[in-house]
């Protein structure tokens, strides 16, 4: 859905869901998973229904992820670090309800 | 990286923001002396205009052009002024005694300030379309984000749908960093132009003018367009086709991105949970703070300046950041030596000129504001439009009731992307106003925290004798 349109920033290595992702300095942790084509980082508590980040500003909240074992953190507002573990998320089973 | 440890137990001025708005008046307000301290939520300053303006990966100027560029100015401005400038810092709480509750990097602090000034700015208006939840629908917002902060253009078939000065923006950004744009959906109703013709002589003179239909004429050269009175996003567990109807019949395209837009409204969350109150403004379709002439709002000592005061656009929300401040330079340091507010206010007159146009007709057709059906209103807690609709026919009258019977504008985003669509739902339903109906009644905390982030705030000594025996 989304290129890069240069890869001149320093790589930074980060982990979602166990699996290598090359993320760039400036990334936050939703731009890194659009540019790494992940399509989606969460499903809804009530029905299940996947989701992806839909604004990139912080309002709508669907782009919930784990980030380094806390949940529901909002990925658009997070900048990426090396070694950053995220996850995406299962909303039946974590939000805890 | 300033840390929540770092930071004093008050301020004189707390300013909550670092768009335009926001730096224009933490520069100001330092400059003439007054401890300022400026908490935004993001990584860097800029806000929405001049997002990611001191670390952007496009360096090739001509791409997002001139009018972001002088966002540099602003932010070297306020960083030289002596404010304290924290990124990465959300606010929470705000009460009207003005203690700032604000979380950074994992670590909360309540923070007290003699004047607080709110520039959290706007954000993109909902579009409750059918399929608006799929992953590949995303905001042009979203798109002009990635692509200012992290220099990520769209790749795959996209399509644009709706209207509005950003969504042609976004486009022209797009040509011009190498982006296809398969189709604009242009969803702008021809009678607007009746309302609007009214006011084109004023527009004609706005800085808006010019920009505008060059803006149009660039991005139509290499974009079909095609008028849209209805629009669904189609696929089960991703956004596979866009069906549009328009003057020509019903179409099908397929996309893997489709990108909405249907102008800004204010960011009322932290306003209204601070008890500042709103009214709805009928013209821009949103509820609005009501502010006096140097933007204060009717908590006393708390204004609202920039696009969160009502949709204005960025050069204004400087203009408006700057007389907030010299009011609170006034009330704080009467013997501070201050720019000359005159002056200020005619820029900023001059730029409000061509609002009336833009707003009518850019207006959004009632198909795209007022959805039916399984159309998902809440986009939290998944409540349909049928719902909240039938649910106001049985007889509840307002959001904070709704909000009880089907638990819309309960999920994590707190209504930012619900609200404004079940109160037009509930007026059109009981044949009254937005204005009778109102918004949710916010309370704080208007952002998230956990609980480790609350059992972080320090302890003073006052609070320990207390609970001491
Ligand atoms: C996605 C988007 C893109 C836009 N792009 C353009 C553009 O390219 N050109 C243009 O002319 N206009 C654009 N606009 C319109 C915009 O409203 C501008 O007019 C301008 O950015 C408004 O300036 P401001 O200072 O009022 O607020 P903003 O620039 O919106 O800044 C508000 C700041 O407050 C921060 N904030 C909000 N809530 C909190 C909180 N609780 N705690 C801490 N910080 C918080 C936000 O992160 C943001 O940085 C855009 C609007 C949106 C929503
Ligand atoms: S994508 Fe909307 S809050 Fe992050």
């Amino acid at each position: 859905m989304f290129k890069r349109l240069a890869d001149s920033s320093p790589a930074i290595a980060i982990t979602v869901d166990g699996k290598q992702v090359t993320a760039r300095a400036g990334d936050t942790v939703a731009a890194a998973l659009l540019a790494a084509g992940i399509d989606h980082c969460r499903t809804t508590p009530v029905t299940g229904a996947p989701r992806a980040p839909y604004c990139l500003m912080g309002v709508c909240f669907d782009c919930l992820v784990t980030v380094d074992g806390v949940g529901s953190r909002q990925g658009c507002l997070i900048p990426v670090r090396e070694g950053m573990k995220v996850e995406t998320q299962l909303g039946r089973r974590e939000a805890g309800r | 990286m300033i840390a929540a440890a770092d930071l004093a137990s008050s301020y004189e001025l707390v300013v909550i923001g670092g768009g335009p708005a926001g730096l224009a008046a933490a520069a100001l307000a330092a400059r003439a002396g007054v401890s300022t301290v400026l908490f935004d939520e993001n990584p860097g300053v800029g806000g929405q205009i001049y997002r990611a303006i001191t670390s952007t990966p496009v360096k090739n100027r001509a791409i997002l052009g001139e009018d972001y560029w002088d966002g540099a100015a602003l932010a070297d401005e306020a960083k030289a002024s002596g404010a304290l400038i924290v990124n990465g810092a959300t606010v929470w709480s705000l009460d009207r005694q003005r203690l700032v509750g604000v979380s950074i990097g994992g670590k909360a602090r309540v923070i007290e300030a003699s004047r607080v000034i709110i520039a959290t700015g706007s954000q993109e208006r909902p579009f409750p379309i059918p399929g608006w939840t799929l992953p590949g629908v995303m905001t042009a917002g979203a798109a002009q984000t990635a692509l200012k902060a992290q220099g990520l253009i769209v790749g795959g078939r996209t399509v644009l749908a709706g209207g509005g000065p950003l969504l042609w923006l976004l486009a022209a950004q797009t040509l011009r960093a190498g982006g296809t744009i398969d189709a604009i959906l242009d969803t702008t109703p021809n009678r607007n132009w009746l309302q609007a013709i009214f006011h084109l002589p004023d527009f004609a003179l706005s800085p808006y003018f010019g920009k505008g239909l060059a803006l149009l004429r660039e991005v139509r050269a290499k974009v079909p367009v095609h008028r849209a009175h209805t629009i669904e996003a189609v696929g089960t567990d991703r956004l596979r086709e866009v069906v549009f109807s328009g003057p020509g019949g019903t179409r099908r395209l397929p996309v893997d991105l489709l990108l909405l837009h249907q102008g800004v409204v204010p960011n009322v969350n932290l306003a209204n949970a601070a008890g500042v109150a709103h009214v709805w403004n009928d013209r821009q379709l949103c509820f609005v703070p009501v502010l006096d002439a140097d933007f204060g709002s009717s908590v006393p000592g708390i204004a609202v300046a920039g696009d969160g005061a009502g949709i204005a656009g960025g050069t204004a929300a400087a203009e408006r950041g700057r007389i907030a401040a010299i009011a609170a330079v006034r009330a704080l340091k009467p013997e501070a030596v201050v720019p000359d507010t005159q002056a200020i206010r005619q820029r900023l007159q001059r730029e409000e000129m061509g609002r009336a146009f833009l707003d009518c007709l850019n207006r959004p057709a009632d198909a795209f504001r007022l959805p039916e059906g399984d159309t998902i209103a809440c986009r939290c807690e998944e409540v349909t439009a049928r719902q909240v609709r039938e649910t106001a026919q049985m007889g509840c009258e307002g959001p904070n009731q709704m909000k009880a019977f089907l638990r819309c504008g309960m999920g994590p985003c707190q209504g930012r992307l619900c609200g404004l669509t079940v109160t037009e739902l509930i007026a059109a339903e009981r044949k009254t106003s937005p204005d009778e109906v109102g918004y949710y009644r916010l309370r704080p905390p208007v952002k998230p925290i956990t609980l480790a982030e609350l059992a972080s705030l320090p302890i003073s000594e006052a609070e320990r004798k207390a609970v001491e025996r």
